[in-house]
């Protein structure tokens, strides 16, 4: 797994040294492939037109960060959280309050730059008192408590009408305008997404090779010997909470602006459920395994409804296909789609190798 | 190094680590009875009993992995009975364990490299160490002194039994250790590998106390200066190497197959 292999320390610092430790630190560098998707992803709004651009690769590129911030807390601290989503709809609910909207009763009115940062914060905070609760549990009882964060607050959405707005919601929220660019346009949103999602994913590995983050897989491997090294176990446990509530408070926000609304619905436990399916899917070894699995998603919830119909099926039955997916995808490859990828790759690598036309190492 | 050993000249005369009375509770089994120690800064001291006297818990007791029952624990003076065990550990306390505890999933030098971040500050820190962090260094040097250089970009579930056992030692050398508990090291070790252990232990600055818990006699006795004997979890008997060898009672319990 080369996301646990080591950035390595020279003693004597030359070009090509700082090169390959750089390398190493960011294997995407090294792999043709990667720059390939990052082109195509640039280049994207040229190739794709607005529908495909918002409702598959945006909405795809958001649901993949929500998805990221619980590959974080699952794949290096060993803890599954369903309470990402909510996380994510809370900070959605503070943009929509904070800031402008439809429903002038609700929303205090501020401006975008404002609203933001406070929906981030609170959310943030939100997220870190939920893990506080979280770390004192482990394996399925975290799963519990944190499902039943994210079903007290879906049910709180939807009773409580001074803040939330019940059932309904708060509908038109206003999305940012500045340096004459309307940022919900089509393309400019686009960008916005990937850049959001682009900055979480190298956050996410450059962290992983942090002490921070060696601790935290220091923590899921064996807590009580980190706490005979020094170390306060569940301060790291909280301090993980709380940086994959920040991760998922921006997929929040973004979210918010894409669908400019949002009701108890967003914040659903079917929702919550539906952000672990993307990253189970995708793979929580890596950081790139939730965007793969919320495209998978994606992908099927868009196009299934109509393949199933071609077929004669009801085409509400897309969610079969989903959940006979994931149930493939944990019987045969525990470690998601990724995994597939790398064992299709490791036999292919040493298949040719043994031909003796392997040209990489 | 210098600090430390300065530190230790202005605390020298009290005691390193002082139980008093420690008694620790299984429900109605009492795994330790009312233990009393006074170990000397830089002393060395074997730990022999058989299975079940109360040897590792007596180690969990001292680094809190669980806490006594009842009893006082001090730690070069400071009262740490209800301290949490990463306090203790800060403090210079280490100990390895009896089934190595390490990270399986992280290479050789992570592993020396977290145990080196857990007792110096930045545990938190989200800038990944540079070229020239002084705790690499630390790193590099533990790995080397193990003899683990050869293998330190190797997950640790790959290495064989005797190298997890070295890497499980400069765990607990990391940092500025004052005193470790040292929980049979040599348990499945190769004679080379134990000849390898000796040396290593033998030659720890004199400042280093430990406590070792040790069946070979022969690797036990080499290393330390004091030995003490423990029984159903409760200190039998206390003298030099010597002395113990030739106890009669201690013998009898030897060889006469220390039953519970």
């Amino acid at each position: 797994m080369s996301l646990l292999q080591s950035t390595q320390f020279r003693p004597d610092p030359s070009a090509s040294t700082t090169r390959r430790a750089l390398l190493r630190a960011w294997p995407e560098f090294q792999n043709p492939a990667a720059w390939l998707v990052a082109l195509i992803l640039v280049i994207m709004p040229l190739i794709a037109n607005g529908f495909f651009l918002i409702e598959i690769f945006a909405t795809t590129l958001i649901l993949g960060v929500i998805a990221l911030s619980l590959m974080f807390l699952a794949g290096y601290g060993g803890m599954v959280s369903l309470m990402q989503l909510t996380i994510a709809g809370f900070a959605g609910y503070m943009v929509a309050v904070f800031g402008m909207s439809g429903n002038a009763n609700i929303s205090l009115g501020w401006p975008w730059w404002l609203a933001t940062p406070m929906a981030l914060a609170l959310a943030t905070l939100f997220g870190t008192l939920g893990g506080a609760l979280a770390v004192r549990t482990e394996g399925i009882y975290t799963i519990m408590i944190t499902l039943a964060i994210g079903a007290a607050f879906y049910y709180f959405t939807n009773q409580n009408w001074a803040i939330f707005n019940g059932h309904t919601g708060i509908n038109t929220v206003a999305t940012p305008h500045f340096w004459g660019v309307d940022w919900r346009a089509d393309i400019a949103f686009y960008y916005v997404t990937l850049g959001v999602a682009a900055i979480c994913y190298f956050a996410v590995q450059y962290v992983s090779r942090a002490p921070f983050g060696l601790a935290l897989q220091g923590v899921r491997d064996n807590s009580r010997r980190m706490a005979a090294l020094g170390f306060n176990p569940n301060a790291h446990r909280i301090a993980a909470y709380a940086f994959a509530a920040f991760i998922a408070a921006l997929g929040g926000v973004l979210q918010v602006w894409n669908y400019r609304q949002i009701s108890p619905g967003s914040v659903s436990v079917g929702a919550c459920i539906d952000v672990l399916i993307i990253a189970v899917v995708g793979g929580i070894t890596r950081p790139i395994g939730p965007f793969i699995g919320a495209l998978i998603f994606v992908l099927l919830r868009t196009f299934a409804l109509d393949v199933l119909i071609k077929f004669g099926l009801d085409g509400n039955r897309f969610r079969l296909l989903i959940g006979l997916g994931f149930l493939a995808i944990v019987f045969w490859s525990s470690d998601g789609v990724i995994g597939l990828w790398e064992r299709w790759r490791r036999r292919n690598s040493s298949s040719t190798r043994r031909a003796g036309g392997g040209r990489h190492g | 190094m210098d600090s430390v050993a300065q530190r230790l000249s202005v605390v020298g005369a009290g005691a390193a680590l002082e139980l008093r009375g420690v008694t620790r509770l299984f429900g109605a089994l009492a795994a330790l009875t009312d233990v009393t120690i006074t170990v000397r800064p830089g002393e060395r001291r074997a730990v022999l009993g058989s299975n079940g006297a109360g040897k590792t818990t007596l180690f969990n007791c001292i680094t809190g992995d669980f806490p006594p029952s009842s009893g006082t624990i001090r730690f070069f003076g400071e009262d740490i009975t209800q301290f949490p065990p990463y306090e203790r550990i800060r403090r210079g306390l280490r100990r390895t364990y009896q089934i190595s505890a390490l990270f399986p999933g992280l290479t050789v030098q992570d592993n020396v490299y977290l145990a080196c971040r857990g007792v110096s500050r930045g545990r938190f820190s989200l800038l990944r160490p540079g070229q020239n962090d002084a705790l690499m260094h630390a790193t590099e040097t533990l790995v080397q002194a193990v003899h683990l250089a050869g293998v330190k970009d190797q997950r640790v579930a790959e290495l064989a039994h005797g190298q997890q056992r070295q890497l499980e030692i400069a765990l607990a050398l990391a940092g500025a250790p004052r005193f470790i508990l040292f929980d049979e090291p040599a348990a499945g070790l190769s004679p080379t590998e134990r000849r390898e252990l000796i040396e290593i232990l033998t030659s720890l600055p004199a400042h280093i106390g430990y406590i070792i818990i040790e069946h070979d006699m022969d690797v036990a006795l080499r290393v330390v200066e004091s030995v003490t004997m423990m029984h159903n979890g409760r200190i039998f008997k206390e003298g030099l190497p010597r002395e113990i060898e030739s106890d009669p009672e201690v013998q009898e319990l030897y060889l006469g197959g220390g039953h519970e």
